[in-house]
């Protein structure tokens, strides 16, 4: 029998994340299809940032591996929680500005999280969200201000941010009242960890390719795997 | 100032072309500066465009004020008085609806309202430019041929400003590319409508990775291109009808009808560069100039013209007189 000592301390480690007794999914999405090259950007206009690459720098709308494998797609549960509350945690996620580029291109975070906005490019940006739900805002972060925090009161998928300035930096951000979602990575895979056994619909959302979702359900603590192809919607053949 | 304010107009049309309007998010304010102590090495990128912008709307702001007090002191014609202070007024309310799309992040009925108010004060200034050319000043009074194509100048001006107010609107609901194809899309002149004919559409967009676009983009599109057709059909037609006019104003005519075949292919081009900024501002500067030309040519045949000259004394001798 576990004493009441040791139940409260599982209680608190469990709260804070460092233990789970749930299940993860995890998976790979690709792109099936050609793959478009992506143009160089052109930085003439802010010589600060043209001097901060030393290659050429491309757009990052559709970057996929020779197999296809997908970076900056979304995934998150997007149905199967129920009502459970989840703390926001006090870490900030960090997007930086940095060679007039977003890092990351695609991020998440949750509702009333803070997301501590950078200004390594020590340049004037403005930052400029564009939500469909939340408040849109469009503030400037002069080199001087390294730093700026904002917040989103409520959950969207996924809200574009970009600066006027500099106008071919463009980023999503994804806004969910949980933390259970990934972004993948150049190898296209995802993990989304500390899932409850259950079913849940989960979801692959992508600037370009649209979304995706799939079912999938945990049982006890053993995870689960999904994968997703996301392609162009076929041309419509001609009668 | 017709000059300046055309060139205002060019330099607002690479606003909207490069999407710099939220480029600086303050107003009046330029990132916490008075606008006129602006720093000119922080100018770059859409900050250029956006800040060029209002630096050039001051200048014709200030021009405005200048000629509006010249007038009031030295001016006796009437209608000239009160234009030039309907001038005033609508440059003081295009700069605060400039100052309202910043504040409010370009809702589209203010963008397309300060686009369409730009080409209102455009027509201004061309009337009071004209007001004090020789041909203004001339106590003549038109012949009956002049009389007839006025109706016809004035009917293609009132086509050529509802082109505009669509233009305007094409702009700001980013329908520019609903048809990717030009001067035919998918081999005929006019897209269908249809659910099947939207995801068509949409299909060829994606090709293009674009986003894709509702009906409502698609009309307001097609709408446009229709009417940019009618206009060159109708200038032509003027052109034919009255060939035998005065050598002067089928000078105009020509260069009217002209201008409106370089709009037409300047609008192709856009659509097949995707829109590169330099093009589509171009066409936004010609859209001007073929609405300026129209309500020039429209002065020059106007029917009646002794209102043009009608002074504050001999308004009030009239009206004291009927009184009498």
């Amino acid at each position: 029998m576990i004493s009441r000592k040791l139940q409260v301390q599982m209680i608190f480690l469990s709260a804070v994340g460092i233990i789970s007794a749930g299940g993860s999914i995890t998976g790979t999405v690709k792109y099936d299809g050609k793959i478009p090259r992506m143009k160089k950007l052109k930085m003439d206009a802010e010589p600060i940032c043209s001097a901060k690459h030393l290659t050429p720098v491309t757009a990052e709308w559709l970057l996929a591996g020779e197999n296809g494998e997908l970076k900056n797609a979304f995934v998150y549960i997007k149905e199967g929680l129920g009502n459970r509350e989840y703390p926001v945690p006090e870490e900030p996620v960090v997007l930086d500005q940095n060679g007039c580029i977003y890092s990351p291109h695609v991020l998440g975070l949750q509702v009333g999280q803070n997301l501590e906005i950078r200004n390594s490019d020590g340049i004037l940006h403005n930052i400029h969200a564009k939500p469909a739900v939340n408040k849109e805002f469009n503030r400037a972060q002069p080199k001087f201000k390294k730093k700026m925090i904002v917040t989103f009161d409520k959950p969207e998928i996924m809200l574009p941010v970009t600066c006027d300035v500099h106008p071919w930096m463009r980023g999503w951000i994804g806004v969910l009242n949980h933390p259970c979602f990934a972004v993948t990575d150049e190898s296209g895979t995802f993990s989304i960890d500390s899932l409850d056994a259950g079913s849940y619909i989960i979801e692959v959302w992508h600037e370009k390719l649209g979304t995706k979702t799939a079912e999938v359900t945990i049982t006890d603590d053993k995870g689960a795997i999904v994968d997703f192809v996301l392609k162009r919607p076929p041309k419509k053949p001609k009668n | 100032m017709v000059l300046v304010t055309l060139f205002l107009i060019f330099a607002g049309g690479m606003v909207t072309s490069t999407g710099s309007g939220l480029a600086v998010p303050d107003w009046p304010t330029t990132y916490g500066y008075q606008m006129f102590s602006f720093p000119i090495s922080e100018m770059v990128g859409g900050i250029f465009y956006e800040h060029g912008h209002r630096l050039i709307a001051a200048i014709v702001g200030c021009l405005t004020v200048v000629f509006v007090v010249w007038v009031w002191f030295k001016e006796n014609r009437l209608w000239i008085r009160r234009l030039a202070c309907l001038t005033l007024l609508t440059v003081v309310l295009q700069g605060l609806l400039g100052g309202i799309t910043v504040l409010f992040f370009l809702p589209t009925g203010i963008s397309v309202f300060h686009a369409v108010l730009a080409q209102t004060f455009f027509c201004f200034t061309i009337i009071l430019a004209y007001a004090f050319s020789d041909d203004g000043r001339a106590q003549k009074q038109n012949t009956e041929k002049y009389k007839r194509i006025f109706t016809y100048t004035i009917i293609l001006t009132i086509l050529v400003y509802f082109q505009l107010v669509i233009g305007a609107i094409m702009r700001h609901t980013h329908s520019g590319l609903a048809l990717l194809d030009f001067p035919f899309f998918e081999g005929v002149i006019l897209s269908g409508f249809s659910g099947d004919a939207i995801v068509e559409i949409n299909s060829s967009r994606m090709e293009n990775w674009l986003d894709p676009v509702s009906l409502g983009q698609i009309l307001i599109h097609s709408i446009h291109r229709i009417i940019g057709f009618a206009i060159g059909i109708f200038g032509i037609a003027i052109m034919w009808k009255f060939k035998g006019i005065h050598k002067k104003t089928l000078r105009l005519l020509w260069v009217l009808v002209s201008l409106i075949g370089i709009q037409i292919v300047l609008g192709g081009i856009s659509v097949l560069t995707l829109k590169a900024p330099i093009i589509t501002s171009i066409h936004v500067l010609t859209g001007a100039g073929i609405l300026g030309l129209c309500v020039f040519i429209s002065l020059r045949t106007l029917p009646v013209r002794d209102w043009l000259f009608m002074t504050k004394k001999s308004s009030l001798e009239k009206a004291g007189l009927e009184k009498a």
